[in-house]
């Protein structure tokens, strides 16, 4: 019981996460037509803001500025960078975001270094907030829990509650209507880009110190990213919402789960000594997402809510 | 002082030329409208009476010159264009089908601190059929209704011009005659229209002057009742 009840607290925390960063991709997808593999770079890029900034002020300051930096950095992206290379079509676009992602990786090891930065959880939510079963909980999760709901309510109102969020969506479906309509499309889709690179910042600012600050977090967290905006469906906010609670769930409680595959399969006669038997489906935990994805493709390529195939 | 009496074009095209790809689609259009003026662009398919529209809107890139209340908007972006006062209903009318009607009337809004002369109330008054659904998705209404609420979505950002692209098409002769009469409703609150049409008796109905295209160019220019009396423009240009 103990183990299920933290596994789905985590799992949830962790899916919250992962629909920060989707939730910008899988917009930006909207708007581009392509992925944006330089996505996870702007989440890089969040954790080591705050780090930098949190050495001359404190974590509060941090929380509200890197994110604010972050989008500051993807508008400059999307207007003097993509919105050239977009003239040149889809493939033109992909490679750029590619070699984006290479170059603020880069650029993250010249200025913090190669090795993973010292951005601890404030002392101020390091305390255990309540004990369960015997066990303590860290109020910091609780802290990303409050963070992600109110990025996710304040999203939700933002786009299908105000004006500027009915012409962002009608932007992103009919982009050449509503710019005869009057509104200023470029700048919408700049304004998009920069909002999705600030949420990116914000998982980065309240995940870096939960997980590790080092220039591979980006890449490690990147695929998964993927793997969520793909599940649910391109362009689909409900859909990358399902999809982040549906891996992060199914990860963490993975990673939770003793038994091996001897335990399960015993039965078959596989025996818990042997090279197949002893793996445990906590080990198997990685794999879990691409599994996802992969199945998904081969079944249901539009994705879980999307309409438009990969 | 001058006091000039010549009434400045609201629109004046002088030259314009299109393409698509290696294609020659505008070959050199002159084309006026003078303010409050219904003009009616006719011509079989294939002529360029889309492209013309869609180049005036920056849809296609236009060569040559587009004034438009005396200013270039050639080249200009569209955003720009709509809030000098011109507004375009495409051919494929566009609504935003998840939207409901009444959200699609509010985008038609350019600007929210300076509304223009119509309220989205004028407009659910104005069209029962619209008020009816007025809050279920735009992508459930009929093919005439989606017409209807493009139009009132153009109208609510309160244009001086609007060019309409085959408004008609694909609509029952009932619902033609309706698009027929919201149109020259419009025309006469004051507002500029080009029409783009195939239908003769809508066109003439409407229009104080007719322009008919042929090869990508104007070859008539003339009032409906001028019109009327040249069989041999309608043989050449017009009948299949």
């Amino acid at each position: 019981m103990e183990t299920v009840v933290f596994a789905l607290l985590n799992g949830v925390i962790y899916g919250l996460l992962l629909f920060m960063l989707s939730s910008g991709l899988t917009l930006i997808f909207s708007m581009m037509g392509v992925l944006n593999f330089a996505h996870a770079s702007f989440y890089m890029l969040g954790a080591y803001f705050a780090y930098t900034l949190m050495e001359g002020s404190n974590f509060w300051i941090a929380l509200f500025i890197a994110p604010v930096l972050v989008g500051l950095a993807g508008m400059v992206v999307e207007r003097y960078g993509l919105r050239k290379v977009h003239a040149r079509g889809h493939v033109a676009e992909l490679l750029f975001t590619f070699g984006l992602a290479y170059l603020i990786d880069e650029v993250v090891k010249i200025f913090w270094g190669r090795t993973a930065v010292n951005y601890k959880v404030p002392e101020l939510l390091d305390f255990p907030l309540f004990t369960l079963y015997g066990a303590q909980y860290p109020a910091y999760r609780i802290f990303i829990l409050l963070v992600a709901i109110l990025m996710l309510v304040a999203l939700w109102y933002l786009l299908r509650r105000t004006r500027a969020g009915l012409i962002i969506q009608a932007a992103l479906t009919h982009p050449h209507m509503v710019g005869h309509l009057g509104h200023n499309v470029p700048m919408i889709f700049m304004m998009v880009f920069g909002a999705g690179c600030a949420l990116a910042g914000l998982a980065g600012v309240i995940g870096g110190n939960y997980f590790i600050t080092d220039p591979a977090m980006a890449v490690q967290m990147g695929p998964i990213v993927f793997v969520v905006v793909v599940v649910g469906g391109l362009g689909s906010l409900e859909g990358a919402f399902i999809a982040a609670m549906l891996i992060g769930l199914l990860q963490t409680s993975a990673v939770s789960i003793n038994a091996s595959l001897a335990d399960i399969f015993g039965f078959l006669g596989l025996a818990g000594t042997s090279e197949v038997g002893g793996i445990t489906i906590a080990s198997m935990a990685p794999m879990l997402p691409f599994l996802l994805l992969v199945l998904v493709l081969m079944v249901r390529p539009t994705g879980l809510m999307g309409d438009r195939e990969v | 002082m001058n006091m000039a009496t010549t009434i400045e074009p609201m629109l004046a095209i002088k030259d314009l030329h299109a393409y698509y790809g290696k294609s020659h689609v505008l070959n050199g259009v002159n084309m006026e409208i003078m303010p409050g003026e219904v003009i009616a662009l006719l011509g079989r398919n294939g002529v360029g009476r889309s492209t013309t529209a869609k180049a005036i809107m920056g849809e296609v890139a236009p060569v040559g010159s587009i004034r438009f209340k005396g200013q270039e908007i050639s080249g200009m972006p569209n955003h720009k264009i709509a809030r000098l006062g011109l507004g375009y209903v495409p051919e494929s009318r566009d609504i935003f089908p998840a939207m409901t009607v009444r959200q699609n009337l509010l985008l038609g809004i350019k600007d929210m601190r300076r509304p223009g002369k119509w309220t989205i109330q004028q407009m659910l008054d104005m069209f029962p059929n619209l008020a009816r659904r007025a809050d279920n998705p735009a992508g459930v209404l009929s093919g005439g209704e989606k017409q209807m609420l493009t139009m009132c979505r153009t109208l609510m950002g309160d244009p001086d011009l609007i060019i309409i692209d085959e408004p008609t098409e694909g609509l029952a002769p009932l619902i033609v005659q309706q698009v027929g009469d919201m149109i020259a409703e419009i025309a006469k609150a004051g507002v500029s229209i080009l029409l783009v049409e195939q239908k003769l008796s809508i066109a003439l109905r409407i229009a104080d002057r007719v322009y008919v295209m042929g090869h990508g160019e104007i070859v008539y220019g003339g009032t409906p009742e001028d019109f009327a009396t040249r069989d041999d423009i309608r043989k050449e240009w017009l009948e299949v």
